[in-house]
């Protein structure tokens, strides 16, 4: 709060004109619409709707199709957080030893945070390409046969390897930062204690690390629900069977090229408490910090 | 590092050595696919190293393009993107920044509603409202223009956040020493408050760049005339119109150049990446 | 040049709370007046009410004759000098003395004319291309007068402008502050905690307490009649001796006081004293050492030369007319 402050009214509104007026256009009417809409139903010429009240989340929540774009999206971003984070704590701990080679490290293991989630998705899709791709080569001689178009774990695989690769270097850069910030007289101390590196590290870095890590566990599930959009389109859109079809891509799917508006503004409904539950969650439980 | 331990130090660079090969290869293999020729993915085995055919596919997709895909040249592609990523970039600051100034320096009536109706944004991704969104957009006939690409994009809850963080940080006196050498609010914003925030903006800039080019439902969406196709958007269409005749080598050298400006960025400008990828998550 | 007057003037805050009240000073033209106090006692809001960065809810302030309630600070004409300087970061020094100025469209020749004599006398002339952060405490702090000074105001204010200095510094600057200001001959408005800063700048101080004030006068007269307990307790170092006067009923007037004070330094010893004093430390400050211990069981205080002799127990005595006694409720002197 300041305290010395400026005594104009009208100023601030001007202002704040352009977020205000961007944030109700482009936010908050679509989102108020997607509310509307979920309540109705179009007939098939889309020229009438009426009122259907929760005919169109009943729907949803009976459809076996929607039970399982849930629980794809669950394993999905579970898999991906998992995954990501795993390898970027262990790049994080090796780098965190690193003294003069830190920085080039750093440097070779970040760009991926700059590299769009659909052409991602096309690189793993290039590389998993069932018959020119390295990978399939390669698990060929393991005698395994990879094909991610009939396969629905091959599918599932492919789109949580390319999701999981983007989002390394960010988590990586946040686990940095978070073991410089634990002090070194802690370590210190704990060697002096006899713990060897191993024990340090699960008796105090790691739950020193915890408020990093919550913090990252809640990105990365963010990440996974909505930012992956690209991945998926870009690769399997959805397939095969549904196999990799995520919320975020059936409300596409459903609202644009099946033309079903009532299902897929309810399904935005449904993703819209998601963010807001998980929004609510990162404010309340992060800024108090998982802490000791 | 406490003690030195020869074995643990070879582990960690062994690993941050795998690391960087398998963050790497993505990369590798594209580029060595966008150095070859359709039929060299023909013979079974996959090339590992460059082909002599570099020079020859980049300025074709360039200059050229896959006509039969119906996307554009790259370089307009890539003109595209960059005028989006910059519009999006320079107006989430422009118009984040005068927010955060009005609720930091100013107390007015509503001035709490303002606040939230700012906050409800972190709550709304383009991917949840998306029909809707769509619908608005089209009414309003921004659909092929650059407003539509960008200006949907521009309302950021977390780019106003970092500034009133950075705002509440200066020091009152700083906005008293300047009210009685006479300047006015927008004085104070040009004069003090802009030039102090400098490194701070940089450091978004560069997180929105990347945000901004890497754009991909929303163009897909809005764009329907070829002139506007972003890069990001193309290489996916570019991708399915290949998928008969494989020309992988073409669409391997499109995503090259699709990741060449942010991943330069990245790389060039490190410590600002850095700085404000962390500052935007406070 | 002018002088500056508050005339009842009063702060309440929107919730109710009152910092300032009932407060009225009259500022002589060239005049360096000191408000001193402990913190939280409204100095340096009242000093802020006279700069325009707070509302004045109650009263009124007057520079010359203008009455300045509703004037934006801009046009009060005064400067102000802030405990952390306060100086633009990204500006040079130049920048930051003429940017005043330069909003108030002064021609450039004359802001260049005044900058530069500015630095003359603050000696920054070395510095005028640097960054502040370029600058150590002590220059940071010349340039902060620096910028007051150019604007050749009516009046400067100085917001504890001394505190962020270490000790020894902040003594040399002191002297300087009042130099310039006799030079100058600005009338000056300055806020300060420390009792000795006041004392030895102020031509007149005003000891504030709760947002009221409790005495004005000269250094002198404040230190020779403290005008209440507070003042008493809170002028002089080392602190005068407040007892209460039921402890000690031998005391002459002690029946209409509540509290009788006598200074260190005005404590003899004496053979035949009255006061009975036993002695539970010595502090040595070289010229003089401070004497601590119990009289009646009250603790006491006083000084001595550091070459007389001590003894655990000693007898005191006293000039009446060195007594300060104060009336038991109102805390007021009472004469």
């Amino acid at each position: 709060m300041k305290r010395t402050i400026f005594s104009n009214q009208l100023l601030p509104w001007l202002l704040l004109a352009p977020q205000l007026a961007i944030t109700f256009i482009f936010f908050l009417w679509p989102a108020g619409q997607a509310v509307r809409q979920s309540f109705l139903r179009e007939d098939a010429f889309g020229i009438n709707s009426s009122f259907v009240g929760l005919t169109n989340f009943r729907a949803l929540l009976s459809s076996p199709e929607y039970m399982n774009s849930l629980q794809v999206t669950a394993v999905f971003a579970v898999s991906v957080t998992i995954m990501s984070m795993g390898v970027a704590l262990l790049l994080a701990i090796a780098v965190d030893r690193m003294l003069k080679s830190a920085r080039v490290y750093t440097t070779l293991l970040v760009w991926p945070y700059a590299v769009a989630p659909a052409v991602a998705g096309i690189l793993w899709w290039f590389i998993f390409n069932p018959t020119i791709g390295v990978m399939p080569y390669v698990l060929d001689v393991v005698g395994y046969d990879w094909n991610h178009i009939s396969s629905k774990t091959d599918a599932m695989l492919l789109v949580v390897i390319a999701s999981a690769w983007k989002q390394i270097s960010y988590n990586f850069l946040f686990f940095v930062a978070g073991l410089q910030a634990i002090p070194a007289s802690m370590r210190e101390a704990a060697a002096i204690d006899g713990a060897g590196p191993v024990r340090r590290f699960f008796d105090i870095t790691f739950p020193l690390l915890s408020p990093t890590t919550f913090f990252l566990l809640v990105v990365n599930i963010v990440y996974a629900m909505f930012d992956t959009f690209g991945v998926i389109d870009a690769t399997t859109e959805g397939g095969p069977a549904q196999a990799t079809n995520i919320m975020v891509y059936k409300v596409y799917f459903d609202g644009f090229i099946g033309q079903n508006i009532g299902s897929s503004a309810a399904q935005s409904v449904i993703l819209m408490l998601l963010v807001i539950s998980l929004t609510v969650i990162q404010f309340r439980w992060v800024e108090k910090k998982v802490e000791y | 590092m406490i003690e030195n331990r020869p074995g643990l130090n070879a582990m960690a660079h062994l690993v941050l050595i795998l690391g960087v090969v398998v963050v790497g290869l993505p990369l590798w293999v594209a580029f060595v696919a966008s150095t070859h020729t359709a039929t060299d993915f023909m013979s079974g085995t996959v090339p590992m190293w460059p082909g002599p055919h570099l020079v020859e596919n980049y300025s074709l997709m360039l200059e050229r393009g896959v006509s039969t895909s119906g996307t554009p040249p790259v370089a307009r592609m890539m003109l595209n993107s960059l005028i989006m990523a910059l519009l999006i970039a320079c107006g989430k600051i422009a118009i984040s920044i005068t927010s955060a100034f009005a609720i930091v320096y100013f107390r007015f009536p509503l001035r709490g509603l303002a606040f939230w109706c700012i906050f409800v944004t972190l709550m709304l991704p383009v991917e949840v409202r998306i029909v809707p969104t769509f619908q608005v957009v089209a009414g309003l006939g921004l659909l092929n223009s650059y407003a539509g690409l960008s200006v949907p994009l521009i309302a950021s809850a977390t780019a106003t956040f970092l500034f009133r963080q950075v705002f509440l940080t200066m020091p009152d006196e700083l906005v008293e020493a300047a009210r009685i050498d006479g300047a006015g609010p927008m004085k104070f914003f040009r004069d003090i408050l802009l030039p102090l925030s400098r490194t701070n903006m940089a450091a978004l800039f560069v997180i929105l760049f990347i945000y901004g080019w890497n754009q991909y439902l929303w163009p897909l969406l809005v764009t329907t005339d070829s002139q506007y196709y972003t890069i990001v958007a193309g290489i996916k269409r570019m991708a399915d119109a290949v998928d008969g005749l494989p020309q992988w080598h073409l669409v391997m050298a499109t995503a090259v150049l699709a990741m060449l400006p942010p991943v330069a960025v990245v790389i060039g400008m490190q410590r600002l990446f850095v700085k404000g990828l962390v500052e935007t998550e406070k | 040049m002018a002088s500056i007057t508050l005339e009842n003037v009063g702060k309440v805050y929107p919730g109710g709370t009152r910092a300032v009240g009932d407060v009225s000073i009259d500022i002589a033209d060239g005049e360096l007046i000191v408000l001193v106090g402990p913190s939280g006692c409204g100095k340096s809001t009242l000093l802020r009410m006279v700069a325009g960065l707070e509302s004045i809810t109650e009263g009124e302030v007057r520079i010359g004759d203008r009455i300045v309630n509703r004037v934006e600070p801009a046009d009060r004409d005064i400067a102000m000098v802030f405990q952390n300087y306060a100086l633009y970061p990204h500006m040079s020094v130049r920048q930051n003395l003429a940017y005043g100025l330069k909003n108030r469209g002064t021609p450039r020749s004359e802001i260049k004319r005044r900058v530069d004599e500015a630095a003359e006398i603050l000696q920054i002339g070395p510095f005028l291309d640097r960054k502040p952060r370029a600058l150590s405490g002590g220059q940071r702090q010349r340039v902060a007068m620096g910028r007051a000074i150019v604007r050749e105001p009516a009046a400067f204010l100085f917001d504890e402008p001394l505190s962020n200095l270490d000790a020894k510094l902040r003594v040399a600057m002191r002297l300087e502050i009042k130099q310039l200001q006799k030079r100058l001959r600005t009338t000056s408005l300055y806020v300060t905690h420390d009792q000795l800063e006041a004392m030895t700048l102020a031509d007149r101080l005003v000891v504030l307490n709760g947002g009221r004030v409790e005495q004005i006068g000269t250094a002198l007269e404040v230190y020779r009649r403290p005008a209440s307990v507070f003042v008493a307790g809170f002028i002089g170092s080392p602190a005068m001796n407040l007892l209460d006067a039921r402890a000690l009923p031998h005391l002459p007037g002690s029946a209409h006081a509540g509290t009788i004070g006598i200074r260190p330094e005005d404590l003899t010893v004496t053979p035949d004293g009255p006061i009975e004093f036993s002695v539970t430390a010595v502090e040595e400050l070289g010229a003089q050492r401070l004497v601590h211990g119990l009289a009646n069981g009250e603790a006491m205080t006083i000084t001595q030369p550091s070459d007389a002799t001590l003894s655990d127990n000693m007898r005191l005595s006293f000039d009446r007319g060195n007594l300060h006694l104060f009336n038991r409720e109102t805390g007021r002197r009472i004469d």
